[in-house]
């Protein structure tokens, strides 16, 4: 709890979703195409095979909370803390909103 | 090439035909009209990813995909393949999934576009008609640029193995075939080149098999750059933690003359058992053939925000054949995001709306460093509307601390993740 997308994190449903739904106005594809940069390994809307992480069905404040923490150093990762600082906070709760939403795999 | 249309025009009949079908197959799936016929060639990472995503987000998007091969067969994993440690089967993968959500797949060859008309010309004649082409033509060879490099690339006497599939089969039977105490030297070009690390990956996998099949042999690389181009650290300590004795890395050593299984290089000539040359490369012949080739007479230039080419309305161009953006690797992986960005500004355009304004694309690119052990490098990519180009993120993205299990576990997690959503299987 100690970064300011962790502290948001806790709240995000609550602040986050103002700022979500001014950013989707704007772009109504945006969250739906910021989550796909993330399929090639977590699968086609969060999807997953095999070993990988599933993020579809995912509570939205769980994954903004991991992502926080792989981009504060928090969550020590293989390749997560490096992909996550690529990504502007608010990109990181849209991408979470987004997988949040999907259905988890059958 | 109007003019060949023209001169053929006994032929359209075929691809009015074509046409007509796919029509009556969207009409059956939907009762919604459709708001426009995309034709995507190459079923690559980029193409079948393009096709796929406008049936995701599209709906009602006439998608046909013109694709040469009978399966797709992908590049990344196939220097495993080559070591022994998977088949073919293991990195071969039907194209049944996009015909399930509704892409027609063509199996031919694209001949010429005729970009005024609007139109894809086949190799059997015919005319495939498009409101937007898509065009993901991956790379051919400037085999030209070394002394008897095509002819003994045609007598198949030395083999490239850079587009997997028969080439992959090939090369991996002369690995098997050759003697203990052989030489397997492989030629690597100046970037840019498909797959950076590539080629580093394919030294380390034939090693692998060497070291404990044929453990008098040698592999020798001889790399036409000054330096490792990708992972340098991590390949370097590869090369002499599992590999010491075995892998003879030479920098600069850019092959000029082929001369039977003599490697000439500026001032030695290198004799090897195995002779496997990555040629240098440049954007796929179709590519050329269209007149969108503008960037040093080699690459397309494109519009990041559509991935349509600077040189051809209504056309786009996806994955290695672009000209890049600064440190964006020529991958698979990154051929299947930009198809993402192509889909969804193509679904845009087709209705009549603006395109996204910040689109993001990210790479990641394991490589093997034993037949267990894989480490990444990983980039994201913003887009900078200034200068209208993609640009890394700083402090993001970066490589394996050191290769290991649970990376090459990852490793073969992305491969069945990317296969699935690039081909919806």
């Amino acid at each position: 709890m100690t970064t300011p997308l962790r502290r948001v994190a806790a709240s995000a449903l609550l602040l986050g979703l103002a700022g979500v739904a001014q950013a989707q106005a704007t772009d109504p594809n945006l969250a739906r195409n910021l989550a796909a940069t993330c399929a090639n390994c977590h699968g086609t809307n969060g999807q997953a095979r095999g070993d990988m992480k599933p993020l579809a069905g995912l509570s939205a404040e769980k994954i903004v909370a991991m992502l926080a923490d792989y981009k504060s150093g928090a969550q020590p990762a293989t390749i997560m803390h490096q992909i996550s600082k690529g990504y502007s906070d608010e990109q990181l709760k849209l991408v979470a909103a987004f997988f949040a939403a999907q259905p988890a795999k059958k | 090439m109007t003019q060949t249309i023209i001169r053929r025009r006994s032929l359209l009949g075929a691809g009015a035909a074509l046409a007509a079908t796919a029509l009556a197959g969207c009409a059956g799936m939907s009762s919604s009209p459709s708001i426009g016929r995309v034709v995507v060639v190459g079923g690559g990472y980029g193409g079948a990813t393009v096709a796929r995503y406008l049936k995701l987000w599209g709906g009602n998007v006439e998608v046909t995909l013109v694709e040469r091969n009978a399966d797709f067969v992908s590049c990344p994993i196939s220097n495993l393949v080559l070591g022994g440690f998977k088949q073919m089967s293991d990195i071969t993968r039907s194209y049944d999934g996009l015909k399930a959500v509704g892409v027609k797949v063509v199996r031919g060859e694209a001949r010429a576009v005729d970009v005024a008309g609007k139109k894809l010309r086949l190799a059997d004649g015919s005319d495939l008609p498009y409101d937007r082409l898509v065009l993901s033509p991956g790379i051919d060879f400037m085999t030209e640029q070394i002394g008897g490099l095509a002819a003994a690339l045609d007598s198949g006497r030395v083999l490239h193995s850079w587009k997997a599939g028969p080439q992959t089969v090939a090369l991996r039977k002369q690995i098997v075939d050759m003697r203990d105490g052989g030489v397997f030297a492989l030629s690597i070009p100046k970037s840019p080149y498909r797959c950076p690390p590539g080629p580093y990956e394919r030294a380390c996998m034939v090693a692998a098999y060497l070291k404990t099949a044929k453990p008098k042999s040698k592999v020798l690389v001889l790399d036409g750059n000054a330096e490792i181009t990708s992972k340098k650290g991590l390949f370097e300590k590869a090369f002499k933690d599992h590999y010491s004795g075995i892998i003879e890395y030479r920098p600069n050593a850019e092959l000029k003359e082929l001369s039977g299984n003599v490697a000439k290089l500026e001032f030695e000539d290198v004799r090897a058992d195995v002779l496997n040359v990555i040629p240098p490369q440049r954007a796929g012949d179709l590519a050329r053939s269209a007149g969108l080739v503008n960037v040093n007479n080699r690459w397309v230039g494109v519009d990041w925000l559509t991935m349509e080419s600077t040189a051809a309305p209504n056309v786009h161009v996806l994955g290695d054949a672009t000209f890049p953006a600064p440190a964006m690797p020529k991958s698979g992986h990154m051929a299947n995001q930009q198809a993402k960005v192509a889909a969804a500004a193509i679904i845009q355009l087709l209705k009549g709306e603006a395109v996204s304004a910040t689109p993001v694309v990210m790479n990641t690119c394991y490589s093997f460093v034993t037949a267990r052990d894989a480490m990444h490098v990983a980039s994201v990519h913003q887009y900078d509307a200034k200068d209208k180009t993609f640009k890394t993120v700083p402090g993001s993205g970066g490589v394996s601390v050191a290769a290991n299990q649970i990376e090459g576990r990852y490793a073969l997690g992305w491969a069945d993740n990317i296969w699935a959503d690039t081909l919806a299987l």
